[in-house]
């Protein structure tokens, strides 16, 4: 693998890396052979592996501080690394680095119910937050897929989204402050447990950035009062713009549901098959539209989505009866990935957002794309906010078929931008995306991504090679692009 | 409305090539918010660069010249139902959008519809090198590269000149229903902290001169239901429709008759702004109080250092800023770790490496 080494000389060996390490580090956390390494290899994303110099789990933040230092020091990349949930080789180790794991920073610091606030290592599980919050009657509202097992930290450093971030937003939504290390091993304070403070927002420029710019070592969220209640409404239809247009005009007559996906038939069939949650197979979209507040709140809106189902021309609907009901009903499109999964050896999830209004086209030249490689994509939608998740099905043990599914996948990535999306809405860039960046940004805006980074970093020894390419690579893109283009230009005049 | 970007680059091109610096202006209306930029600053005026770009109520984006005025996005977006949920402070519809995500604006409703910040997607800025960029987009989500949009929130325009804004808009509720109750700090800060914890929708909770304001906005159904029921419970008492727009206006526009104290022996008034958990019970309880977003902000004015309040701020886990102030010379927040001031400078260099975006504007140091 190229660009991830860093730019100035390593001057340390491992061996002598690792001692120092063990002297403030209980031996035990600092793994230096192969075969214990190896766990580390890769995050959620796994077609891309490395191996790590040194992997090491420090137990707080003194520890971590002296790690930095020494990295710092001999010019040592270092990435971080919370579950290793991530879908984008964020966290993929680097080769002449260190590789340091936060798994050992797992305890929710405080539950300040008064405030509605909680205060968090950064390895803490992002269910558990909510967990440990409902005694309160509270809850953290951001919830990934991957919920169960990605940790706060990491949703901080790809501002992690889920199934409801129209109405509640985005991990940088729900954090009031973090706190982190430099790369010099220094502390520092951004935000407050207040909201909103004097001076340019420090705070959210962590957000998204992938641990390229610090170590963060500790996070407040707000939390947010359960809902009294909440229903869902499961809709079928005869086509997608028809779904796309319910999904339209519920939003035009000002209702802001808790969440509302979309899945297309493909998507349907395998979630049925996997969850047997009732989904209406013979549909060729499905919306889940989910409707949370005051009890009064939500049958006023259940009666108006309803309505507007039935007069936009759905196939069938289903209102969530009891709380059994709505889990089962969300069982089938939270397991969707897993589900389509069941139907392919391997899958390759995108991550792209459009204009909702854009919808039926990208999903038509999907499927035209999809005929063209020969390879099945399922697609699952974030119908409330733009962000649509094709799954392509391959088998990587066919020769040239992931090279294939990369390119495919870059294609629908190019297709967002040039529609008015963009590449990532919530995985992020890491290794995965470095292709499809110059897509989105021109030079300038790479080089001042660039000079960010160095505002932070300046030997950029922190995750280096990811979240942003070099201008090398950004040309390279190009000319392959042009080329590319003047043969399928070549091909429409022939 | 005319595109003047290409003059606007122009003048920072000049200003680069001169060595001079530029004073980014809009309608100039926030003079008093921040110190005031060095005085041989050359005015970079915005204020024509206006108009909305793009609006699709369908997908609750609107994009507009950063020298659009508020109450031309108002009127836009009022034709379909809909409204800036974040809800800047207007100055009588004269601010721009591009001063009011400069200084980070939000409204009474902060803490449940979220600040400027918040609904910020994407933006065009002229960096320091004279380049004119796009970053983030026109979509609710967006993780490619860095949040360059929202670091722009409370920068002042220290790290480049905004040219135009994406933001999220949503429908206006249905329905606003404004209760009050009579009590003290004590009490107010009492029922603030039991009532932020309700299911019920909640958009505003503000105490001030010894009556607390609540908001309830939502479905008709849904806010009468809890109208009823904290009438009973804590005996509130809902107040006619047009006294609580009043209300919320006058808090946001800061034109109630907290914010029209007498002058201080120094000339004008000092308005000072806690940002802090909001659990904190109340303290300097001698002080008149303005305690807003159900305890998170609030504000006192008079004569007072930053280190007296900064220490009271610090206990509360937030910090303090002299908020305004009719003296542009004075600091407005005590920055004095010394790694968190480095890397502010080094971001500033990386926007704007020769310093020459509203010198002195946001920290005497910056």
């Amino acid at each position: 693998m190229t660009g991830n080494a860093p730019t100035t000389d390593i001057a340390i060996t491992q061996q002598d890396l690792a001692a120092a390490f063990r002297r403030f580090i209980d031996a035990e956390y600092v793994i230096s052979d192969a075969e214990t390494q190896r766990v580390y290899e890769c995050d959620g994303l796994a077609a891309y592996c490395e191996m790590p110099m040194l992997t090491v789990l420090p137990e707080n933040t003194e520890q971590v501080q002296q790690v930095l230092q020494l990295c710092h020091q001999h010019n040592v990349p270092v990435v971080a690394r919370g579950a290793g949930t991530g879908l984008c080789a964020g966290a993929t180790p680097n080769q002449y680095g260190v590789l340091l794991s936060m798994a050992k920073f797992s305890e929710i610091l405080e539950i300040d119910s008064a405030a509605r606030l909680a205060r968090l290592q950064p390895g803490v599980r992002n269910l558990a937050i909510s967990e440990a919050a409902a005694e309160y009657g509270l809850y953290y509202a951001p919830d990934p897929s991957s919920q169960i097992a990605c940790s706060i930290g990491g949703n901080v450093s790809e501002n992690a989204g889920g199934v409801h971030c129209l109405k509640y937003g985005l991990t940088v939504h729900n954090v009031v402050q973090v706190k982190l290390l430099t790369v010099e091993g220094e502390a520092l304070t951004l935000g407050n447990e207040g909201l909103d403070g004097y001076g340019a927002d420090l705070l959210a420029l962590i957000h998204g950035s992938e641990g390229l710019l610090g170590i963060i070592t500790e996070i407040t969220v707000r939390l947010l009062p359960t809902p009294e209640c909440a229903q869902v409404i499961l809709a079928g239809f005869a086509s997608v713009k028809a779904a796309g247009d319910a999904v339209g005009e519920v939003i035009a007559r000002g209702i802001i549901p808790g969440g509302m996906e979309m899945m297309d038939s493909f998507a349907i069939e395998a979630a049925e098959a996997f969850a047997q949650a009732g989904y209406p197979v013979a549909a060729e979209a499905l919306l889940l539209c989910e409707l949370d507040g005051s009890v009064e709140e939500v049958a006023e809106y259940v009666d108006s989505v309803t309505a507007i189902f039935n007069e936009l021309g759905a196939t069938s609907i289903r209102v969530s009866q009891s709380e059994a009901e709505r889990l089962l009903l969300w069982k089938g499109r939270k397991s969707a990935f897993p589900a389509v999964g069941r139907l392919s050896p391997d899958y390759y999830c995108m991550d792209g957002t459009i204009p909702r209004g854009q919808l039926a086209h990208v999903l038509t030249e999907i499927n035209r794309m999809s005929t063209e490689y020969g390879l099945r994509v399922a697609n699952v939608f974030h119908a409330g906010d733009g962000n649509l998740h094709p799954l392509i099905l391959f088998d990587s043990s066919i020769d040239g078929e992931f090279e294939k599914t990369e390119e495919f996948g870059g294609r629908i990535l190019e297709l967002c931008v040039a529609v008015g999306g963009n590449i990532t809405g919530e995985h992020g860039v890491g290794l995965e995306k470095l292709r499809q960046m110059p897509a989105q940004f021109n030079d300038a805006e790479i080089s001042q991504f660039h000079a960010l980074k160095f505002a932070f970093d300046p030997k950029g020894t922190l995750n280096p090679g990811k979240g942003i390419p070099t201008l090398k690579r950004c040309q390279e893109y190009r000319t392959l692009k042009q080329n590319a283009d003047a043969v399928q230009g070549g091909h429409k005049h022939a | 409305m005319p595109d003047i970007s290409t003059q606007l680059l122009e003048q920072v091109q000049t200003a680069l090539a001169e060595h001079s610096t530029l004073d980014i202006r809009g309608n100039r209306t926030k003079t008093a918010l921040g110190r005031a930029s060095a005085a041989d600053s050359v005015p970079l005026d915005l204020h024509a660069h206006s108009g909305i770009v793009n609006y699709e109520p369908g997908e609750l984006v609107m994009t507009a010249r950063a020298g659009t005025t508020l109450a031309e996005i108002d009127a836009a977006l009022a034709e379909h139902g809909q409204m800036l949920a974040c809800d800047p402070r207007r100055f009588g519809g004269q601010a721009t959008l591009g001063g009011s995500l400069a200084t980070h604006q939000s409204g009474p409703a902060r803490p449940w519809y979220g600040s400027l910040r918040d609904h910020v997607l994407g933006v065009r800025l002229i960096n320091g090198r004279g380049e004119h960029l796009r970053f983030g987009g026109q979509v609710m989500k967006n993780v490619a590269g860095y949040d360059v949009s929202r670091l722009q929130a409370g920068a002042m325009g220290t790290l480049g000149v905004l040219t135009e804004i994406s933001v999220k808009v949503l429908p206006q509720p249905d329905y606003s229903q404004t209760l009050i109750k009579t009590c003290d700090i004590f009490d107010g800060h009492t029922l603030s902290q039991q009532l932020a914890s309700s299911t019920k929708p909640l958009t505003g909770m503000t105490w001030v001169d010894d009556t607390l304001y609540l908001r309830l906005q939502g479905s008709q159904q849904a806010v009468a239901a809890s109208t009823r029921q904290w009438q009973e419970a804590y005996q509130t008492t809902a107040i006619e429709p047009e006294q609580g727009t009043q209300f919320w206006q006058q808090l946001r526009e800061h034109e109630l008759d907290f914010h029209r104290q007498p002058a201080g022996h120094s000339g004008s008034p000092k308005l000072w702004r806690f940002s802090i958990n909001p659990r904190t019970g109340p303290f300097l309880t001698g002080e008149r109080w303005l305690v807003n977003w159900g305890g998170a902000q609030r504000w006192i004015s008079g004569e007072y250092d930053l280190e007296t309040l900064g220490e009271h701020a610090q206990a509360s886990g937030g910090e303090v800023c002299l908020y305004e102030s009719s003296d542009g010379t004075e600091e407005r927040m005590l920055m004095t770790h010394p790694a968190l001031r480095r890397i502010q400078q080094n971001v500033k260099a990386a926007l704007d490496p020769r310093g020459i975006f509203n010198p002195g504007r946001l920290f005497s140091w910056l």
